[in-house]
């Protein structure tokens, strides 16, 4: 039955999205904008809600991170780790209308993870440094080997080394400085040492910076620590409804091996929350002396600090407004604007989950993209999966096994959602087709 | 149940050659076969409480983050001494391992006895798809002795 059913949709989807009769309503149709675009077998693998088929634009790109698209359709990738000369940066272009990228160009010679497009420019970060290109108005970057260089000098220590940015309405820019421990032990990682007091890892790490967009070489000093207690921030994005920064935390790793005494592996597996965060300028999120406890709802002393698992800290520290299982590691967080999905995705909130490690012995869990509904800038309801499948296993028992491992999250011109998988090297693009 | 009765059988064999004058290495007895293979069970046990989170169940280590012990030519290599060193004060290099470079920090070990630190360094050494001999809480001893 359900091969029929696949073989069914294979059908209507080979008939061109824009020229199958059964796709009934018309005003599905408007959104669509090249009929020309084929939907994959399966979904190229995903499972999607109903009404919505994807396809791989791009495959073995390599360590796709952030994602842009431009006004024209054509989609900027940033690669993390080593790169090839001239391809830290690259564009992927369409050149025909079937939705496949023919034309691969490149610019950059640093990995990194940030990227993203804000009033004419593209900005990308290397895991110290902050770039921006102009761009023309075909959305093509003018002077691909000079770009300017607007933050430098940003610890880089290994561990959350990811420096992710975006920009509010001012012309400030924000970045991510992961802290470069787990949770601020003495001894980083390892069972039963203590937790520094003060952490010190906070002065220059573990927190969001803003900084201005437009001006060259400023580090530490030129800008201000906007948030801190944040572990690491992957994912983030300015809310234009509230006007707001909003942030994907990674919480703390280990617990059981840690602590064995006082936490369990199943308890390792589920604990702390991945959290979503609305900043305002000076917040503290906590870390590292408290971890959110999704079971209890609440803020927990940290054991390097103390905690048992129950004591309750952080008077101070700012209330999750999203909470998510453990682990599950939200690289990208994207407010949708488009007209093409269903009316509750609009303004809501898209977090794509890169996949978990430390729920072993555990199964892994993540590998997903999840959707949070949002009214006027604040969430309204439950957080539910989206996209699910990119593992390409029924049960991860191990990371490695991971085929696909989302990274990066961007909307098209036409509304279509971009999903960067780092692992394989592949780009998704879900699209609305209607019931 | 099976499993643990015929463990317990192990180690009643192997405190008895604990009182045997110590080999270097193993050898093709039956009496270091069944040495390594308690060593191997031993081991196992070390490796879920110390080293699995990391490592993972299979082996696999996580891409980019955690070396991974499967197929990695150092864990299976002659050089034992560098793995043992590299269990004793954790590993914080960034050296490209096998062509790769890893981010997260591996912490020291240096409370585990010479014999866990022997036991799962043999268990890592003969899992998943590695095959290699077994190191020896003497090689540790010497190793720990030297080490800084
Ligand atoms: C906190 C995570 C973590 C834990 C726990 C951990 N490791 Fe590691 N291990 C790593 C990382 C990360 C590396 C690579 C470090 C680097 O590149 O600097 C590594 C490297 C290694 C290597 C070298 C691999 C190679 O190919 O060169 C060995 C051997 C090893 N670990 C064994 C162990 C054993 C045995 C245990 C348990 C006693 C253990 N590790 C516990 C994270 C961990």
């Amino acid at each position: 039955m359900q091969k029929y059913f696949c073989f069914l949709s294979l059908l209507l989807l080979v008939a061109g999205i824009g020229t199958t009769p059964v796709t009934k309503a018309s005003d599905s149709l408007k959104v669509i904008s090249t009929a020309g675009i084929r939907a994959e077998e399966e979904n190229a693998g995903l499972k999607l809600p109903p009404g919505f088929v994807a396809l791989k634009v791009a495959e073995n790109v390599g360590r796709a991170r952030h994602i842009a698209v431009t006004a024209q359709g054509d989609i900027y990738v940033k690669l993390m780790g080593r790169v090839a000369e001239g391809k830290g940066i690259l564009r992927l272009r369409d050149t025909n209308g079937d939705g496949k990228a023919e034309e691969i160009t490149g610019l950059g010679n640093y990995g990194g993870t940030g990227l993203v497009i804000n009033n004419g420019y593209l900005y990308a970060s290397s895991d110290a440094e902050v770039f921006r290109y102009q761009l023309n108005d075909k959305g093509e970057v003018i002077n691909p080997s000079q770009p300017e260089k607007i933050i430098t000098g940003l610890i880089n220590r290994r561990q959350h080394e990811s420096k992710s940015v975006t920009l509010d309405k001012l012309g400030n820019i924000y970045v991510n400085i992961g802290a470069f421990s787990n949770s601020c032990q003495e001894q980083d990682r390892t069972p039963g040492s203590k937790g520094r007091m003060p952490c010190p890892v906070l002065d220059s790490a573990g927190g969001i910076w803003q900084f201005r967009a437009d001006k060259l070489n400023q580090t530490y000093g030129d800008g201000i620590r906007y948030a801190t207690g944040l572990r690491n921030v992957v994912g983030l994005d300015w809310n234009n409804q509230s006007d707001q920064l909003y942030v994907m935390q990674h919480g703390r790793d280990d617990l059981h091996r840690l602590f064995p005494d006082v936490y369990s592996e199943q308890d390792n597996a589920e604990i702390p929350a991945e959290t979503m965060y609305a900043l305002n300028k000076g917040d503290d999120a906590g870390w590292p002396y408290i971890y959110y406890d999704p079971a209890q709802h609440k803020k927990i002393l940290a054991p390097e600090y103390g905690g048992d698992g129950k004591k309750e800290a952080g008077k101070d520290a700012i209330d999750p407004a999203v909470v998510f299982p453990a682990h599950l590691a939200p690289n990208a967080l994207l407010f949708y604007t488009g007209d093409q999905f269903p009316a509750k995705y609009k303004n809501g909130a898209f977090v794509a989950f890169h996949g978990s490690w430390n729920r072993a012995p555990l199964p892994q869990e993540g590998y997903s993209v999840a959707f949070v509904p949002f009214e006027n800038g604040k969430p309204t309801g439950k957080w539910e999966i989206f996209a699910d499948g990119f593992s390409g296993l029924e049960v991860v028992t191990g990371t490695r096994g991971a085929q696909h491992r989302p990274s990066g999250l961007a909307q098209g011109p036409d509304g279509s959602l971009y999903v960067s998988d780092d692992q394989k090297g592949t780009i998704y693009r879900i699209i609305y087709k209607g019931k | 149940m099976k499993r643990i009765s015929g463990s317990i059988a192990l180690i009643a064999a192997l405190m008895s050659f604990q009182h045997l004058p110590k080999k270097t290495g193993p050898t093709k007895s039956g009496k270091s076969t069944v040495l390594i293979t308690e060593s191997i069970e031993r081991g196992k046990i070390i490796y879920l409480q110390k080293c699995l989170s990391c490592h993972q169940v299979d082996g696999g280590g996580v891409p980019h983050l955690n070396a991974p012990l499967d197929g990695a030519s150092a864990v299976v290599g002659n050089d034992k001494a560098k793995i043992i060193r590299i269990v004793l004060n954790g590993m914080t290099d960034r050296v490209e391992i096998d062509g790769e470079y890893y981010s997260n920090n591996m912490a020291p070990h240096k409370d585990l006895t010479n014999r866990q630190i022997a036991d799962v360094l043999t268990y890592v050494r003969n899992s998943w798809t590695n095959k290699a001999s077994a190191v020896t809480a003497a090689e540790v001893k010497a190793v720990r002795a030297k080490n800084k």
